[in-house]
């Protein structure tokens, strides 16, 4: 049996944005001085989502690939500087966006393309209803893999500097002297997709999933949508994180294969 | 005949223009007050700074060489020895009985953790790593800053034999002035990012 969509009011929105006034106002008693990102963290969800979701009525009403591919491109942008923003210490100039924009375009879009025109079938491809959720989807996860992924190979190298400097001395090369770093960042960037994967069903159901059963979609086709997301969004993640700690690595050594702490900002 | 080093005109971070050359079997003992700049030069000379001027290795340009194997040729000892495996052991890929016997250290240490060796033997430890390369020119940045009076003497006749045995040319970073006399051939004074005399005395 289908059960029929509850649509929400605003009053029932407002209930909800309660518990997250209750918990700033708990949080601002403990003295934890987190209650006003708390606030414009909630404001800028309800913000956000509500302007995506007239664009997406809009965009959702004509197969225009134009609109598609305008709204993907602020997408990548908006990623791409959340990923710089969560860099302690980012690489300088362009090199510092480019980092995070180019693996993320480069794994989101490909992982996305071949899931909509091989896995999905969905004809054309590009059709908003489908490219556009699992783009973002996409994105989200692949965003927080190559932001993890991109702090701990910077963190790493500035603190273990005079140990790869030590290798390269004894003549190991840039790979050879940061090859541990390089590696453990890549698997702190995919250790939340391969949670994700391992604690589906038993201990959380995962968002996109629940979303469809609240919308009143029936529970397996929701499941065949996670199970398809779970995987591509691990796919992208990994190849995006891959990307970027390679490319990242590479970039901290110049063409001498001398460590380069210079191409990265001070922390603020 | 080729200088084994030549540095032409050498300029890094403020420091120089430097110009130096060592020969083939000599040790050329530098000094200076702290800041001078000798440790910038060491380093840029192991390719590990970028820098301006030219810098040749038995008449080979250092950019003819790809990085590693110039840094595998050109031996530099930093003051302060880093460590990164576990076990003394794993940092080595050969064991050179002869060697850690002539420096006084005992070849058990190559089982122990790298966190219970001492200062002294971490540093006599990272010479004996530095010469498994066979470098044709040793740079040292005070080799000899931790250790007591016998196993400084262990050290510079080690760097000694080494030098004679191979026709390597040593650079030695020091400060008294009693060791240079005694481990170089020629001892060269820097201070303000120049030499004082680059000749040096003899």
């Amino acid at each position: 049996m289908i059960s029929e969509t509850i649509f929400l009011s605003p009053t029932d929105l407002m209930l909800a944005a309660l518990l997250v006034v209750a918990l700033a106002l708990v949080s601002r008693c403990l003295g934890l001085g987190l209650a006003g990102q708390m606030i414009v963290a909630a404001l800028r969800t309800a913000l956000q989502l509500s302007l995506v979701g007239l664009v997406l009525k809009v965009v959702f009403s004509s197969i225009e690939p134009l609109w598609i591919a305008s709204m993907a491109a602020v997408m990548l942008v908006a990623a791409a500087r959340e990923v710089m923003a969560r860099q302690t210490r980012r690489f300088t100039g362009w090199w510092g966006f480019g980092m995070g924009a180019i693996p993320m375009f480069v794994s989101s879009f490909a992982v996305t393309i071949l899931s909509l025109v091989v896995v999905i079938g969905v004809d054309p491809w590009y059709t908003p209803q489908y490219a556009i959720p699992l783009l973002g989807m996409m994105l989200g996860n692949t965003m927080t893999g190559i932001a993890l992924g991109l702090e701990r190979l910077t963190e790493s190298v500035w603190e273990r500097r005079r140990v790869i400097e030590a290798r390269l001395m004894l003549g190991h090369t840039w790979s050879e002297a940061i090859f541990d770093i390089r590696r453990a960042s890549a698997r702190s960037a995919m250790i939340p997709a391969i949670n994700a994967m391992a604690a589906a069903g038993l201990v959380s159901l995962p968002g996109m999933m629940t979303g469809q059963i609240l919308a009143g979609n029936p529970p397996v086709e929701a499941v065949k949508y996670q199970i398809l997301i779970m995987f591509i969004i691990s796919a992208g993640t990994g190849f995006g994180a891959f990307i970027a700690v390679w490319a990242g690595s590479r970039r901290l050594f110049d063409d001498r294969e001398r460590l380069r702490l210079d191409r990265l900002c001070r922390p603020p | 005949m080729i200088s084994r080093l030549r540095v032409d005109n050498l300029t890094i971070h403020g420091v120089g223009p430097l110009s130096l050359d060592i020969d083939i079997g000599t040790c050329v003992g530098l000094f200076g007050p702290s800041g001078a700049g000798k440790t910038l030069f060491l380093r840029a000379i192991a390719d590990m700074e970028p820098h301006g001027g030219a810098i040749y290795l038995d008449g080979t340009e250092q950019a003819r060489i790809r990085a590693p194997d110039w840094r595998r040729q050109v031996g530099l000892l930093p003051a302060e020895s880093m460590w990164w495996f576990d076990t003394v052991g794993e940092h080595f890929s050969r064991q050179d009985a002869d060697g850690f016997d002539r420096l006084g250290i005992d070849t058990g240490l190559l089982s122990c953790p790298v966190s219970r060796l001492s200062s002294g033997e971490r540093q006599r430890l990272a010479l004996l790593r530095l010469l498994e390369n066979r470098p044709r020119l040793l740079l040292l940045d005070e080799p000899t800053a931790n250790l007591d009076s016998d196993n400084t003497a262990r050290v510079e006749m080690m760097v000694r034999t080494y030098r004679e045995k191979t026709g390597a040319a040593v650079l030695w970073i020091g400060h008294r002035h009693v060791q240079l006399r005694r481990v170089a051939m020629r001892i060269v004074g820097m201070s303000g990012g120049r030499f004082d005399d680059p000749g040096g005395t003899r």
